[in-house]
C-alpha cells in the first residue's frame, strides 16, 4: 500500500489514509456552504419553517439516525477485526455495515415518497395537497414554507447521496477485496480509508438531524 | 486507488508495454494527463479569444456587421450584427471560460501535474487514477459547459458571476437550459478540481525525493501546493452554491427568492467566498512559476526564498477574509465594509515583498534573456500594474465610484493576461523540451513576447481611462449614452490593438505547432537549471526514476563558489555533502 521507494518523511500517515483526510476537509467545506445557508436563511425567515415533529416525522428519522450510529460501530468492529487478522468476522461487520447504511437509504428514500405524497416539496408545499389544507386551517406557518423545503431536500438529499457513495464503494470492496481474501493483518488500508469517510458521514447526520428535524 | 506508477515493474521506459490508449488518452502518467490538460486548456484560451473579439467588434463598431459574422446563426448575429442577446453570451461565456477552463486549468492542470512530481522527485501522483478522474471530470465539464453555446436560448447572459436572481429564474434572464448547464458543468469542474487538490497535496507532504526537505521545495511547488489547499478548501463552496443554483432553476426551491424569505445576497457571498480565493488559485501558481524563471534567467539564488514561502501563505491565508471587497456597492454595514478594505490592503504587503525579492534576484545577475525570462519580466512589471491599480478598488470609497466599470476590467486583465498568462507562455516555453524533447523556436519567441507586450498594454491601459469616465462593464453599446460619446475613439483604438493581440498570438500558435514536430532537439538541460526534472531525458519517461534521487540543496544554487558551472542541479553529490537522514515513505 506504499511506494516501496525511500522518501523525505512526510507525516507518518500512508497515502491513501492522508488523501481521505484531506478529501473530508473539502467535504466539511461543501457541507459548511450548505449548512451555513441554511443557518443564515432560517435566521432571515424563521416564519418559513414549521413546528419541529408536525410535517417531519421525528420518529422514524430518530430510528434511521439509530441506524446510522449503529453502522458506524460495526464499521469500527469490522476494523478491529481485520486488526486482529480474524478475516471472517471483518466480512461479516463489513456486511452488517453496508446493510445498515443500505437501510438508512432506504428508509430516506420511503421518508421523502410519504413527505411529496402529503405535499412537502423542494418547493414549500404543493397546492391541494394534505399539507396545504393545514396551512389553510392555521395549523402551519400562513408562508409557503419554501425555504423549509427547499433546505431540507437539499441538505438531506446531498446526505443521502453521500451515504449512496459509501455503500456502493463498500460494497465494491467487500466483493472486490473483502470476499477474494485480500484483506490481512497487516494489508487492510481499504478497511480504514472507506471507515474514516462513513464515520464523517455519520457525524454530518447527526448535525443535520439535529439542525433541520429536532430544532 | 493503487500507485501504479510506483510499482518497480512499470517504472522504466523499456518495459512500457502499453497501449496507445492507456499511454496517451486513459493515461495515469502525470506527465500526459499536464499533456492534456495543456491541449484542454489552449483550446479553451481560444474560445475564449474568439468570443473577446466579438465583444471588442461591438464596442468598437456598435451595429456594423461584423467580419464573417454571417456565419453566426439569426439567433446571434443577424446578418453579422451583434444581437444584445448574444453580446451578454458572449461577456458572461469570455469569463467563464477565461477564469475557470484557461487559466485554472493552464496554472493548475497543466503545471501542478506536470512539475510536482519530476520537482520532488517522485515516481508519480499518489493517486494517478485519481488524477485521470480529474482530468476526464474537467473534460466533461469543459464540453457541457461548451455546448451550452448550442442549446436552444443560447448560453447563460448573467455573466460569469452568475449573479441571483437573474440567474436564477428562466423568466428574467430568458436563458433556459443553458443557465442549467453551466450549474451542472461547475458542479463537475468542482469534482475535478477536489480530485487534483487532493492528489497534489498529498503528493507534497507525502511523496518527497530523500533530501527534498520543505524548505529546500521549489517555489514553484510551494505555490501550487498552497494552491492546492486553497482549491480543495474553495471550490466545494462554489460547488454547494451551484447545486443551490441548479435547485433554484430545476426544482423551484428559494434559496435567492426574497418573495419567499430568501435572500439574494446570499448569492453573492458564496460565490465571492470562493471567489476570492479562487482570485489567488490564478495568481499564485503563476507566482511561483515566474520565481523559477527568474532565478533561473539571473543566474543568482532567489532573493529571500523564505520570505517567498511566507508571502505565499501569507497572501493564501488573507484571501479567505477579503471577499466582501466585491460588495461594497451590495449594501453593507460601513463598518464592516472597513473591515474588508483593512485586510484587502493588508494583501499588499506580502504581494510586495515577492515583486521586490524578484528585483532583488535580477539585480546585479548575470541576465540571460531567453524567451521565458522575457516573459517572467512581462509577469512582474504588468502584475505590479494590476496590483496598483487592485489597491485603488480595496479602498471602499473608491470602489463605489468605479465598481463596475471598465477600471475593473482594466485591472482584472492586468492581472490575469499581463500577470498569469505571461506567466503561462514563459513556462510553456520553458517546460517545452521537458514535455516533448524538443525547443520553441526561440527567436520567434522573442517576437511574441514583444508584440504581446506591446499590444497587451495599447489594449487594456486604455481601460483604465474609458473606466474612470464612466464606462460600465457588459455595457452592450457605449455610444447610446452621451457622457461616453467622447470615449468612443478610445473604444476604437482598444478594440483595433486588440485585434493585434489576437493576431500575434498566431505567432505562438504556429511556432507552437512547428516546434511539436520540427523543432530542435533538446539537450538534457537546455536552461542549464538546477530542478530535479533537468535531470532526466527530454521527454521523461513514464515513471520518472529509475532510482529515486538524492536531494542535497536548495533549487537555486546558481554561480555557487566552488563550482564550474554557473548552476549546481539539487542532486548532484559534492564532496561536503552528507546524505539525508532516510526514512520509508508513509511510515
Amino acid at each position: 500500500m506504499d511506494p516501496p521507494f525511500p522518501a523525505e518523511r512526510g507525516v507518518d500517515v500512508y497515502n491513501k489514509k492522508l488523501g481521505m483526510w484531506v478529501f473530508l476537509a473539502s467535504e466539511v467545506m461543501f457541507f459548511a456552504a450548505l449548512i451555513g445557508s441554511y443557518v443564515i436563511l432560517r435566521f432571515g425567515a424563521p416564519g418559513e419553517w414549521a413546528k419541529p415533529g408536525v410535517v417531519l416525522n421525528i420518529k422514524i428519522t430518530a430510528f434511521n439516525t439509530f441506524l446510522l450510529i449503529c453502522s458506524s460501530v460495526s464499521m469500527v468492529k469490522a476494523y478491529a477485526a481485520v486488526s486482529d487478522g480474524d478475516i471472517g468476522k471483518m466480512r461479516f461487520w463489513l456486511l452488517m455495515t453496508i446493510l445498515g447504511g443500505a437501510c438508512f437509504v432506504g428508509i430516506q428514500v420511503f421518508e421523502y415518497i410519504h413527505l411529496v405524497e402529503r405535499g412537502f416539496v423542494p418547493a414549500g408545499v404543493r397546492e391541494g395537497s394534505e399539507l396545504a389544507e393545514m396551512v389553510a386551517k392555521g395549523e402551519l406557518p400562513g408562508a409557503t414554507m419554501g425555504l423549509y423545503g427547499s433546505t431540507f431536500f437539499t441538505m438531506t438529499g446531498f446526505h443521502g447521496f453521500h451515504v449512496t457513495c459509501g455503500v456502493i464503494s463498500m460494497l465494491f470492496l467487500y466483493l472486490t477485496k473483502a470476499l477474494p481474501g485480500k484483506y490481512t493483518q497487516q494489508d487492510h488500508a481499504g478497511i480504514e480509508v472507506v471507515g474514516l469517510y462513513w464515520h464523517f458521514v455519520d457525524l454530518v447526520w447527526i448535525i443535520l438531524f439535529t439542525i433541520v428535524y429536532l430544532i | 486507488m493503487t500507485t501504479v506508477a510506483a510499482s518497480p515493474h512499470t517504472g522504466h521506459a523499456h518495459h512500457d508495454d502499453r497501449s496507445f490508449v492507456s499511454k496517451y488518452i486513459f493515461s495515469t502518467d502525470h506527465k500526459i494527463i499536464g499533456i492534456q490538460f495543456l491541449f484542454l486548456s489552449l483550446f479553451f484560451l481560444l474560445v475564449g479569444g474568439i468570443l473577446a473579439m466579438q465583444i471588442r467588434w461591438q464596442l468598437g463598431f456598435p451595429g456594423k456587421p461584423m467580419p464573417g459574422g454571417g456565419i453566426l446563426p439569426q439567433t446571434m448575429a443577424p446578418g453579422g450584427v451583434i444581437l444584445p442577446e448574444y453580446y451578454l453570451q458572449l461577456v458572461t461565456m469570455h469569463g467563464t471560460f477565461m477564469v475557470f477552463f484557461a487559466i485554472m486549468l493552464l496554472l493548475v492542470g497543466v503545471y501542478a501535474n506536470f512539475i510536482i512530481p519530476l520537482k520532488l522527485g517522485a515516481h508519480d501522483m499518489a493517486f494517478p487514477r485519481i488524477n485521470m478522474a480529474s482530468f476526464w471530470s474537467a473534460f466533461v465539464s469543459g464540453i457541457l459547459m461548451l455546448s451550452s453555446l448550442f442549446v436552444a436560448d443560447g448560453a447563460p447572459r448573467a455573466g460569469w458571476t452568475m449573479y441571483v436572481p437573474l440567474s436564477a429564474r428562466h423568466d428574467y434572464s430568458g436563458v433556459g437550459f443553458g443557465q442549467e448547464l453551466w450549474s451542472i458543468s461547475i458542479i463537475f469542474f468542482g469534482l475535478s478540481s477536489v480530485l487534483g487538490s487532493l492528489n497534489y497535496i498529498t503528493t507534497v507532504i507525502n511523496n518527497r525525493a530523500p533530501g527534498m526537505t520543505w524548505f529546500r521545495m521549489p517555489l514553484s511547488v510551494w505555490a501550487l501546493f498552497i494552491t492546492a489547499v486553497l482549491g480543495l478548501l474553495a471550490v466545494p463552496v462554489l460547488a454547494g452554491a451551484a447545486i443551490m443554483l441548479l435547485f433554484e432553476q430545476v426544482l423551484g426551491t428559494h434559496f435567492f427568492d426574497p418573495s419567499a424569505g430568501g435572500q439574494v445576497l446570499l448569492w453573492q457571498h458564496l460565490f465571492w467566498f470562493f471567489g476570492h480565493p479562487e482570485v489567488y488559485i490564478l495568481i499564485l501558481p503563476a507566482m511561483g512559476l515566474v520565481s523559477e524563471l527568474i532565478a533561473n534567467g539571473s543566474r543568482k539564488p532567489i532573493f529571500g526564498y523564505h520570505s517567498m514561502v511566507f508571502a505565499i501563505v501569507g497572501i493564501a491565508f488573507l484571501s479567505w477574509i477579503v471577499w466582501g471587497h466585491h460588495m461594497f456597492v451590495s449594501g453593507m454595514n460601513p463598518t464592516l465594509g472597513s473591515s474588508f478594505m483593512v485586510t484587502t490592503l493588508l494583501i499588499a504587503v506580502p504581494t510586495a515583498i515577492k515583486v521586490f525579492n524578484w528585483l532583488s534576484t535580477m539585480w546585479r545577475g548575470n541576465l540571460r534573456f531567453h524567451t521565458p525570462m522575457l516573459h517572467a519580466i512581462g509577469f512582474v512589471t504588468m502584475f505590479t500594474i494590476g496590483g496598483l491599480s487592485g489597491i485603488f478598488m480595496a479602498a471602499t470609497p473608491l470602489d463605489m465610484f468605479i465598481h463596475d466599470t471598465y477600471f475593473i476590467v482594466a485591472h482584472i486583465h492586468y492581472v490575469l493576461f499581463g500577470g498569469s498568462l505571461f506567466a503561462i507562455f514563459g513556462s510553456i516555453v520553458f517546460w517545452f523540451p521537458k514535455m516533448f524533447g524538443r525547443m520553441m523556436n526561440e527567436a520567434w519567441g522573442k517576437v511574441h513576447f514583444w508584440l504581446t507586450f506591446i499590444f497587451f498594454n495599447t489594449t487594456f491601459f486604455p481601460m483604465h481611462m474609458i473606466g474612470m469616465a464612466g464606462h460600465m462593464r457588459r455595457l452592450y453599446d457605449p455610444t447610446i449614452y452621451e457622457f461616453l460619446r467622447p470615449v468612443q475613439p478610445l473604444n476604437v483604438f482598444i478594440s483595433v490593438n486588440a485585434f493585434l493581440l489576437f493576431a500575434v498570438q498566431i505567432i505562438f500558435f504556429v511556432n507552437f505547432w512547428w516546434s511539436l514536430f520540427k523543432g530542435e532537439k533538446a539537450s538534457q538541460n537546455p536552461w542549464e537549471d538546477n530542478g530535479l526534472e533537468w535531470t532526466l531525458p527530454n521527454p521523461a519517461p513514464h515513471g520518472n526514476w529509475e532510482t529515486p534521487p538524492t536531494v542535497y540543496r536548495g533549487p537555486y544554487e546558481f554561480s555557487a563558489p566552488g563550482v564550474t558551472e554557473d548552476y549546481l542541479p539539487q542532486n548532484r553529490k559534492l564532496p561536503t555533502d552528507r546524505e539525508p537522514a532516510l526514512s520509508p515513505a508513509g511510515h
